[in-house]
């Protein structure tokens, strides 16, 4: 009879809470769109409505200006390089950490990890303690005229070690989760290493990997800090456009400042276009960076 | 093809997962690696596939030495316990994967590749779904698709991984009544691994008892279940009572009952375990001879077609008897529990081993 009673009850408590529900519910959604309001979708209005300010021919002069046009350049050169390149790293690492076990394993993820966790105006000097002229390598490079800090092989450097995380944390755990039952299978079958890479691991990992590689991109192109570190700052040759936007503003050049800045905007806008259409195709919802 | 395992050992770290075992596969068979989890049947059979690699021993094929070439050189045939299907794939694709990855001068053309995908699919049954995914069937059609992409390379030899371990009872009867149609119908070398006595001996021409890495006995499943070679034989196929016993003068007892002792240890005296199987104890109401011992009866399950007895013995060692159900109505026992009866082992399910 207790039995009986206690289940007669129990649906009872689910609709006490979800009584309660409605008001928590909408002063949480509530307060977290006024956050969201505030913090991200009005500066992204600025953005435009400042680069719009003194007419579209005037952003359209600042946007074409051959400086503008050099640091766009020199942002997607070193998203050419660390894109790649990344991702040829990011593939190895995360094979060598799913399918293998090897002693320093554990050290090489929270290597990975590393650039995640220093400050990039920290990962920035590092090349320049390295390669600058007081660095450990400097006089050797010097002598034989190669520059690499205030250069743009120093930008690339940069722009490649604050990125090295992205593809290899996107695609450990799913590598780890997948197994490699599949390409032992292939294997078995008769297929080659090559043959077994590009016609079963890819196509397994490809939404994980295109995930890791927008993420790489974005950040790639928007990086500021160690870039700002090594690049000298010389306008039309070691200027990205995050740098370029920082020196227009700073010379209050304020309507072609954010005319750059909305070029950087928009290419963030597609960034998450392109995150949400991998996430809706995989289901990867709510999952974070 | 014949199949010849010579000593192979295999660590992981200070573990052996096979340890010198020496088996030999004849050319059709079907074989049955048989054990508990952990007894090594399943590196046996990657080891046999080329997925691992020997510490020790050789691995011959029709007599030549296999055991440096790889999975890839092998041409046998894997199924993965849990199918391993390509999940990007279609069924179609699957199948047609190993004929597809063949170098180009062995590769068969397009429409000799479609020919032979959908004589295959037909043969199991699975025309209609060759262009679902795997994760679009049910876990028996993923394993017979599993099982017809093996077998599209026309592989030297099959290898099957626990072929019915994820599948409920009745997909798992069908399963095992296809694959051993197919197995006569192509009479390729088949070795599959279960912990499944039951599917062991029933599919099996031969069967391989396996433990700690260990092979305990082979044989066929009759030799196996009825001459068991070892106590771990004996207790791991079908259900046996285990009763303690000491050799004295080279005879054992069961209580008062003097049972058949093997010649190999009657010489010596020591402890001895007593196996003695469920339906090889017969009961009666009444004591009409020596061979004999009494017992209490304290449970009687008498649904389906075998009624379940659990006894006590007169020195107190608790057993179980199977038995009949027009045999447990003759004995007219009425409401049971509790009272006495009198039970007679049948020698041949009576195994003695050292204890």
């Amino acid at each position: 009879m207790d039995v009986t009673q206690t289940l007669d009850r129990a649906p009872a408590a689910p609709a006490l809470v979800a009584a309660e529900a409605p008001l928590a519910k909408w002063a949480l959604v509530g307060l977290a769109l006024l956050f969201l309001g505030f913090f991200l979708f009005l500066p992204l209005v600025a953005i435009f409505a400042q680069a719009f300010e003194s007419g579209p021919s005037a952003y359209w002069a600042a946007v074409a200006d051959a400086d503008s046009r050099s640091a766009f350049g020199l942002t997607l050169v070193a998203a050419l390089v660390a894109v790649p390149i990344n991702v040829i790293f990011g593939i190895a690492a995360a094979w060598a950490v799913a399918r293998f076990d090897f002693p320093g394993k554990g050290f090489l993820v929270s290597l990975i990890d590393l650039p995640f966790a220093v400050s990039p105006v920290i990962a920035g000097l590092v090349f320049v303690l390295l390669f600058g002229m007081q660095g450990y390598f400097g006089p050797w490079l010097a002598e034989r005229d190669i520059q690499i800090v205030f250069a743009v092989p120093g930008i690339l450097l940069a722009t490649l070690f604050v990125t090295v995380p992205f593809v290899a944390r996107e695609l450990i755990p799913l590598m780890q989760e997948q197994g490699s039952e599949e390409e032992q299978a292939a294997i078995s079958l008769g297929a080659g290493g090559w043959q077994t890479f590009f016609r079963i691991t890819i196509p397994n990992i490809r939404w994980g990997l295109l995930y890791g590689v927008v993420l790489l991109n974005a950040r790639a192109i928007g990086e500021f800090g160690a870039v700002s570190v090594v690049s000298g700052h010389i306008r039309g040759e070691t200027n990205t456009a995050p740098l370029h936007v920082e020196i227009l503003y700073n010379e209050y050049n304020f309507a072609a400042a954010f005319a750059v800045a909305s070029v950087l905007a928009i290419f963030a806008l597609v960034t998450i276009a392109a995150k949400a259409g991998i996430e809706l195709k995989t289901g990867m919802h709510g999952r974070t960076r | 093809m014949s199949i010849s395992v010579r000593g192979v050992t295999r660590q992981f770290g200070a573990f052996h997962a096979v340890d010198d075992v020496t088996v030999d596969v004849e050319p059709g068979e079907l074989l049955a690696l048989l054990g508990p989890s952990g007894s090594g049947k399943t590196t046996l059979l990657r080891l046999i596939a080329g997925l691992e690699i020997p510490d020790a021993g050789r691995i011959l094929f029709d007599g030549d030495d296999a055991t440096a070439r790889s999975a890839r050189e092998r041409r046998v045939g894997f199924v993965f316990q849990h199918y391993a299907l390509f999940r990007h794939m279609t069924v179609f694709e699957n199948v047609a994967f190993g004929l597809r990855v063949k170098p180009r001068k062995d590769r068969p053309a397009e429409a000799e590749i479609r020919r032979r995908v959908s004589e295959l699919l037909d043969l199991v049954h699975l025309g209609m779904m060759a262009d679902r995914y795997p994760s679009q069937l049910s876990g028996g059609q993923r394993q017979r698709v599993a099982l017809v992409r093996a077998l599209a390379v026309q592989p030297r030899v099959l290898l099957l991984d626990e072929p019915f371990g994820a599948l409920d009872a009745r997909v798992r009867q069908d399963l095992r009544r296809s694959l051993r149609r197919l197995h006569d119908e192509l009479a390729v070398t088949t070795v599959f691994v279960t912990h499944d006595q039951e599917e062991a001996l029933e599919l099996a021409d031969r069967v391989v008892v396996m433990n700690a890495g260990r092979v305990e006995q082979i044989g066929t499943a009759q030799e196996v279940y009825d001459q068991p070679a070892t106590a771990f034989v004996c207790s791991f196929l079908g259900d046996v009572n285990l009763f303690h016993s000491r050799v004295e003068r080279g005879q054992a007892y069961l209580g008062g009952v003097p049972v058949q002792v093997p010649s190999t240890h009657a010489a010596g005296a020591g402890e001895v375990c007593v196996y003695v199987r469920p339906h090889a104890l017969t009961v009666q109401a009444t004591r009409d001879n020596d061979h004999q011992f009494r017992a209490r009866v304290v449970h009687v399950n008498a649904a389906g077609p075998t009624v379940k007895l659990e006894l006590l013995s007169e020195w107190g060692s608790p057993f179980r008897v199977e038995m009949p159900q027009d045999r447990y109505r003759a004995l007219g026992l009425g409401l049971p529990a509790q009272r006495d009866v009198y039970v007679t082992p049948d020698p041949a399910g009576v195994f003695v081993h050292p204890a």
